[in-house]
């Protein structure tokens, strides 16, 4: 187990790291992370647009995370186990995030992200506000829009990879690219 | 009616509601995992309020951020205010943005072109 997530997490590694961190994703460590970026992107004098989309993409990330982690059962270790890294790259940031989930989740998470990739600006607006308008939202609070919103706001494709884990469990990395 | 007054925090905004004024204001940053909770002392109050409303709402939206866990709630805020507007109650949304700050602009439109309540853009210029 824990040479495959090891694997996995070296792997969401690329550009220059700002933020890494494996282990549980609670509440208090979104809070925590958030704080420290911001406090980070205040050195790196980053202009204030970017700084805003990048906040605003990571904490929909982390969230994310948060609502969809699917612990692995029978490992106590990977309770609630979760990444992330946040990177400076050539043209701007990436956030890469990598959880487990139940591999018939792993076909709809698919097709969805397949479908927001494949949706023009002005698609990506009306599906937005067909999600907002027309979906009740879990008990989590998630509602189904924070994928289609990054993909919205960052203007680029969302990259993804599913690695098999068992015939239960995938590894899903997801990475998004803000760009100045 | 009582004055609602919720101090803002790192990950919750400040919201001010006074039914005599018809004045609310919703600013800073609205980024907490649970939305529906936060909001729902929000929603219940604005259920109360349109029982004998003042003579003009304004609604003052003026965020830095906001999730889109909270974008239903602020959703479903917006729902109540249409009721209002329906029963020919005087309702504006007054939208903050900062100046180019284009995504916090197309939210408001998005919200704008959904909810039958007449919307203000405003740009904030520092």
């Amino acid at each position: 187990m824990s040479d495959f997530l090891n694997q996995c997490y070296a792997q969401m590694h690329k550009g220059d790291i700002i933020v890494a961190y494996k282990g549980t994703i609670s509440a208090d460590i979104i809070a925590d992370t958030l704080g420290l970026v911001e406090s980070k992107l205040d050195d790196l004098l980053e202009q204030n647009l970017v700084r805003k989309k990048l906040y605003n993409v990571l904490v929909e990330c982390l969230q994310n995370l948060y609502h969809h982690v699917d612990p692995v059962k029978n490992s106590e270790s990977t309770h609630n186990f979760g990444a992330f890294v946040l990177s400076k790259t050539d043209n701007g940031y990436r956030i890469s995030t990598g959880n487990m989930v139940r591999s018939e989740k792993s076909i709809v998470l698919k097709e969805k992200i397949d479908k927001i990739n494949s949706l023009s600006k002005e698609e990506l607006k009306d599906f937005y506000k067909f999600v907002l308008n027309n979906q009740t939202f879990s008990e989590k609070g998630g509602g189904g829009l924070g994928l289609i919103d990054m993909a919205r706001k960052t203007g680029n494709k969302l990259e993804y990879k599913f690695s098999s884990y068992s015939s239960e469990y995938d590894f899903f990395n997801l990475n998004v690219l803000i760009t100045e | 009616m009582e004055l609602i007054n919720i101090e803002g925090t790192p990950k919750t905004p400040t919201v001010i509601m006074d039914p005599n004024s018809g004045v609310v204001e919703v600013k800073g940053r609205s980024i907490p995992e649970n939305s529906i909770e936060f909001y729902k002392p929000v929603v219940d109050w604005l259920d109360e309020y349109a029982k004998g409303p003042a003579a003009k709402t304004v609604v003052n939206i003026r965020l830095e951020y906001f999730n889109t866990a909270s974008s239903k709630c602020i959703l479903d805020v917006f729902k109540k205010l249409e009721v209002l507007k329906k029963n020919s109650a005087d309702v504006v949304i007054n939208w903050y943005y900062e100046e180019d700050d284009e995504d916090m602009l197309e939210a408001g439109e998005d919200y704008e072109s959904i909810i039958k309540v007449p919307f203000k853009m405003i740009q904030i210029v520092d």
